[in-house]
This record gives structure tokens, sequence and C-alpha cells, in this order.
């Protein structure tokens, strides 16, 4: 276990960002913010059009690093505290999942419930609890 | 589509990185640490949240009154309604995986901009388990659809 500091300001604003971002791609392009659908639409294109703008927000996704590291002079930190198999076995649980589920973090978790959306807060409470559940199995059932 | 609408889309994209780095959600130790709440619990994530979620509702509420959006014809909202096994479970299975790694996907794609390659194994394996979601999906498709239309 990797212990972090808390960091409301940081967080709030990083949670601005976020809520700004999927609005701006509601105002543009009329849709919701989800990283599960971007991705999987990104795979399966149904136009070049549509895989030009899924492409372009990846890649201006991917750039958000490189401008924290332009101005803080470091790499933003990504701790990761389990072991490469688990690493790989969580990855792909999570794919199953938010394709059976229609969504993560960002599509049901923000943009949905910012709509109000029944089926997104239904979704976010269920991942929460699973996800709350499976933390303290593996980190004080079997991590002892 | 011309560039400057591309351009839009990509520095979208930015703000979305950028806010996902700062905010903590591509940092997995972050990210675990918070749902440790018998642990060492950080309870950081809850900003994240109820920003990005506030700010959306309020979004949402100026843009989609508008008749379209700026570069397409017709806004596209999600449609389904029901909630059923699928969601529910499929979410389920979601948190157990984001329980195991910590990385969602929100998280790991501007996350792949470090070119670290933890965030590079996570988004593999990511891609594997969708793959095989939607191969299951299709061939339940192939089992389900005769005798959903054998009736008709």
């Amino acid at each position: 276990m990797i212990e972090t500091a808390f960091t409301p300001f940081q967080s709030l604003a990083g949670g601005v960002l976020i809520g700004l971002a999927a609005t701006l791609l509601m105002w543009t392009l009329g849709r919701v913010m989800g990283a599960t659908g971007i991705l999987a639409g990104l795979l399966a294109p149904a136009s070049l059009y549509d895989f030009g703008w899924r492409a372009a927000l990846l890649a201006g996704m991917a750039t958000g690093p490189i401008a924290y590291f332009a101005v803080m002079g470091e790499m933003p930190p990504i701790e990761v505290p389990i072991s490469t198999p688990m690493l790989l076995i969580g990855g792909f649980i999570v794919g199953v999942g938010v394709t059976f589920g229609s969504g993560c973090t960002s599509g049901h978790g923000v943009c949905g419930m910012a709509r109000l959306s029944k089926r997104s807060i239904v979704a976010t409470l269920s991942f929460m609890v699973t996800t709350a559940a499976t933390v303290y199995v593996v980190r004080h059932v079997f991590g002892g | 589509m011309n560039v400057l609408r591309i351009l839009s889309i990509y520095l979208i994209g930015l703000v979305f990185g950028i806010g996902i780095v700062i905010s903590g959600m591509a940092n997995p130790a972050k990210v675990l640490n918070f749902f440790d709440f018998f642990g060492i619990w950080d309870p950081s994530l809850i900003f994240v949240m109820g920003g990005a979620v506030t700010v959306a509702f309020v979004g949402y509420r100026l843009v989609l009154p508008r008749p379209r959006p700026l570069f397409e014809g017709r806004f596209q909202l999600p449609t389904a309604t029901r909630l059923d096994a699928k969601l529910i479970g499929g979410s389920a299975v979601f948190g157990i995986g984001w329980g195991i790694a910590g990385f969602c996907p929100g998280g790991a794609l501007p996350a792949l901009g470090t070119g670290r390659v933890e965030v590079i194994l996570f988004t593999a394996a990511l891609l594997a388990g969708i793959f095989a979601a939607k191969g299951i999906q299709a061939w339940l498709r192939t089992r389900t659809t005769p005798t959903a239309t054998s009736g008709a």
C-alpha cells in the first residue's frame, strides 16, 4: 500500500475541468463524455468522421500529462500498488464490466449523474459498492 | 470535418486530460485509497466527483436547451431507460476490476500520455476485456435471435 496526501483543492480543480470538458463536448458534438464509449467507438468507427473526432479527443486526453509536465516540471504521479498480473486481470475485468454496463466513471458517474439519468445513478451506486468491497477484500481479507 | 473543429475537439480532450491528472483519477494509489475506508482512507476523490458533476449539471442545463450542438445536427443522448441485469451486473463487474487495478478507462486514457508501461499494460488488458465482452454479446445475440423471431 502507498499512502497518498489529501488534496481537496487539486481534486476539486480537476473535477471542475472534467465537468467543463463534458459540457464543451455536449455543446460542440452533442455527446456525453464517456471514456468507454469513446474508446469502443474508436475501435469500430462508424465513419471516417466518427474516427476523426474520437482520435482527436483521445490525443487531447493523452496530452494532459504533457501539459502538466510543462507547468510542474514533472509527470503527474502514477503509483501502482499492485502486481502486474493483478493489473492485467483488473484491466480485463474492467473491460468486460464497462461493455456490459454501458459505461464507466466518466460516462455514468459524471455525465449520467449530471443528466440525472436513473440508469447512471443505479450503475454508479453499483460500481461504487463493488469497488469498495473489492478494495476491502484485497487489502483487509487477503492482504491481512 | 475541418481543421478548426478537429482542433476544438482535441482541446476539449486536453481539458479533460488535465482535469484527470490534476484530480488524482489517473493515480491508482489515490483511487484505491479513496475506497479504503478501513485503512489509509484518502477522501480527495469526493471533490473530483462533486466538482465534475456540479459543473456538468449546470453546463448541460445551459447547452441542452439549444436547438442543436455547434458541429452536429442533433444531440445524441443515451436513450435506454431500463434498469436491467446487464446494467447493474456489468457495473458491478466493472467495480471489481476497478477495485483490483485502480485505473478506470477515463483515468487510464489520459495517463497513456505519460508513456508509463503500467498504463499501457492496463489499457491493453482493458481492450482485451472490451473485445471479449463484445464477442460474448454477439454470440448471445445469435443464440437469442432465432427464438425471439420464431413467433413473428
